[in-house]
């Protein structure tokens, strides 16, 4: 089988979820990544290097730039005569692009799978991973997006691929990108992190959530997660929520400040190796799933440790 | 212009969804069935275009049983104008809800249809961009703010590395994030005022689509549990397993 997975990345540099995806592809065959942006040489040259990956194609165009799936989704259905599974990784990107690709190929997405358990047969999770479906495709064609937290980074070094350009489809004349804010942060970033600090609503309101969280994160070198309460209120930007509708993660270490446990912020964590949870409910049902609990008022408690530490 | 807004009945998002013994499924039997929280963000959005006088009418569509009936009436109770059942007990994955959904573009032909990122069931976040592509229009995906100008519409998506904004041209499809906008409870006066608009059912088989899933569930199980660890007596002990955990030390 031969697969072609989306290279994620900013133009500039290929990004980690890149590595898991490869991996996914991996166990079904042969892969070969798509790297479409503008000015992607370099992309295209790590691309290249990444364990596992037998062929590079480039595909480099302005329209590409902002990675707007109404100009890529002409680009992958053409790519996809000549390929078996088309893959991305499960981020918001891979979600944006891969279901148009579907549509257009007429099949029916397997979204965030967990694990291949033959050539058509996966597991994903379904009721914010309350339950897991293990599901076969009947179609010609399979259009997968893999979940990052479930496959192993492939090296980022360490291959040889050969690198091909292909022919590129222009603006679809659709859609056009606008601006981003994005989040500039030295901290490491939630989904590759070892260590994560989270915060709920519990932390009151912007200033005293840097001022309580930020310290403990620094001390563990830790990245900084939040529960969807504590984003709404404004503590945190919108691409720190961790759960259902957030980032799914799965760090060695995940402490959860002030979050009570909703299944929708558990369905982003529970599968972290090692959960601490500090909240001054001893009933709060974060309490289930957390390996050590600790129940104290967080004011106190949080600065203590972080003194301590 | 108009909007259409496709919504699913789905298990309510408080109930903790229990898995069937027999591997087949999840239970559904006398549990709390609610509209798509997503999509209640996507009705709101619709009214508050309207009331802004960027829409004229709002059709609400949803895919499913007889049952599903209770979630448009909850949608026209909000503020929707009238609703389109296509009844089918059957399993309708999001390809072949996009399908049908593309037959009711095409006969509504909106300037706008809003939809739900994710159905909170299936979790699959597919059927707007796909509908997307089945309609050859542009997609705004998880958005967090929509402004219409004039032919075109303006969204501002919630991406993993932060914001983005996207001019897309009219008529476009957009799917809502948690952020847009907080949906309000439909009030006693319209519940009863929602009684009288107007609910159509078709079938599947009226705009000729053929719905055969393409996936076979061969078994849901429960994911592995974590269980309840210990807890810790103080800060100290905390201090002493993050040390043990090999974590700031
Ligand atoms: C469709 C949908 C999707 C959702 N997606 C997500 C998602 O992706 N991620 C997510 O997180 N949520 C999500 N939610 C929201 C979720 O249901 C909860 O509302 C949310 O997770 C609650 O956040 P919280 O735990 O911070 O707040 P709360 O539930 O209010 O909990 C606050 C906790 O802080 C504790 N506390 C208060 N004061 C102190 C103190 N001084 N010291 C110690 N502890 C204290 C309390 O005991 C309580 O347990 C979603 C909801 C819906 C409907
Ligand atoms: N059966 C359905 N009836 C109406 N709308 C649906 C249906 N299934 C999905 N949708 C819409 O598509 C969105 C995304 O669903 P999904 O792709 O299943 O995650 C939902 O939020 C709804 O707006």
């Amino acid at each position: 089988m031969s697969i072609l997975v989306w290279a994620e990345h900013d133009n500039a540099a290929l990004k980690d979820a890149t590595l898991g995806a490869v991996t996914a592809a991996g166990k079904l065959g042969e892969v070969h990544l798509l790297v479409a942006g503008s000015g992607v040489d370099g992309v295209a040259a790590q691309a290249a290097q990444v364990a596992g990956v037998a062929k590079v194609l480039v595909a480099d165009d302005a329209a590409y730039g902002a990675a707007l799936p109404e100009n890529l989704a002409p680009l992958i259905v053409g790519l996809m005569s000549s390929y078996d599974a088309f893959l991305t990784p499960a981020t918001t990107t891979g979600k944006n692009i891969a279901p148009r690709v579907a549509a257009l190929l007429d099949v029916a997405q397997i979204s965030d799978i967990l694990s291949v358990e033959g050539p058509k047969t996966f597991t994903r999770p379904i009721y914010a991973g309350n339950a897991i479906a293990t599901v076969e495709s009947s179609d010609a064609k399979l259009v997968i997006t893999a979940r990052g937290t479930a496959f192993a980074k492939a090296e980022a070094t360490g291959g040889s691929a050969a690198v091909e350009a292909v022919a590129t489809t222009g603006d679809a004349g659709l859609s056009s990108f606008v601006g981003a804010e994005l989040a500039k942060s030295e901290r490491p970033e939630l989904t590759s992190a070892k260590v994560i600090v989270s915060g709920g609503r519990a932390l009151k309101d912007a200033e005293t959530f840097a001022a309580t969280i930020l310290p403990l994160a620094d001390k563990l070198g830790a990245a900084v997660g939040a529960s969807r309460a504590a984003v709404d209120a404004g503590y945190v930007p919108n691409d720190y929520q961790v759960g259902q509708t957030g980032k799914i993660v799965a760090p060695e270490v995940y402490v959860a400040v002030g979050i009570s446990g909703a299944i929708q912020h558990l369905a982003g964590m529970k599968d972290s190796k090692t959960i601490i949870a500090i909240n001054k409910d001893e009933d709060a049902p974060i309490f289930q799933v957390a390996d050590f609990g600790l129940v104290a008022d967080l004011f106190s408690a949080v600065p203590e440790l972080t003194g301590k530490l | 212009m108009k909007i259409v807004v496709p919504v699913k009945r789905v298990l309510d998002y408080n109930v903790k969804p229990r898995v069937k013994a027999d591997g087949t499924g999840v239970d559904l039997a006398n549990v709390k069935m609610s509209m798509n929280p997503f999509d209640e963000i996507a009705v709101e959005e619709a009214i508050r275009l309207k009331e802004k006088g960027a829409a004229s009418e709002i059709v609400v569509v949803s895919v499913g049983p007889q049952k599903a009936q209770e979630t448009l009436r909850t949608a026209l109770a909000m503020g929707a104008d009238r609703a389109i059942l296509v009844q089918t007990d059957d399993v309708v994955e999001p390809l072949a809800v996009a399908k049908l959904l593309k037959a009711i573009v095409e006969a509504e032909t909106p300037g706008l249809v809003l939809l739900g990122k994710q159905a909170i069931d299936d979790d699959s976040n597919q059927t707007g961009q796909m509908l997307a592509a089945l309609t050859g229009r542009p997609q705004g995906t998880f958005a967090s703010k929509v402004e219409v100008d004039g032919d075109f519409v303006n969204v501002t998506r919630e991406v993993d590395g932060g914001l983005e904004t996207v001019r897309l041209a009219l008529p476009a499809i957009v799917t809502t994030d948690l952020r847009l906008n907080e949906p309000r409870y439909a009030s006693l006066p319209n519940i009863m005022k929602a009684k009288s608009k107007k609910l159509e059912t078709k079938s599947p088989a009226d705009y000729g689509v053929d719905i055969t899933p393409r996936l076979t569930v061969l078994k849901v199980t429960e994911p592995a549990q974590r269980s309840a660890g210990v807890k810790l007596a103080d800060v100290d002990a905390l201090v002493g397993k993050l040390k043990e955990l090999g974590v700031g030390a």
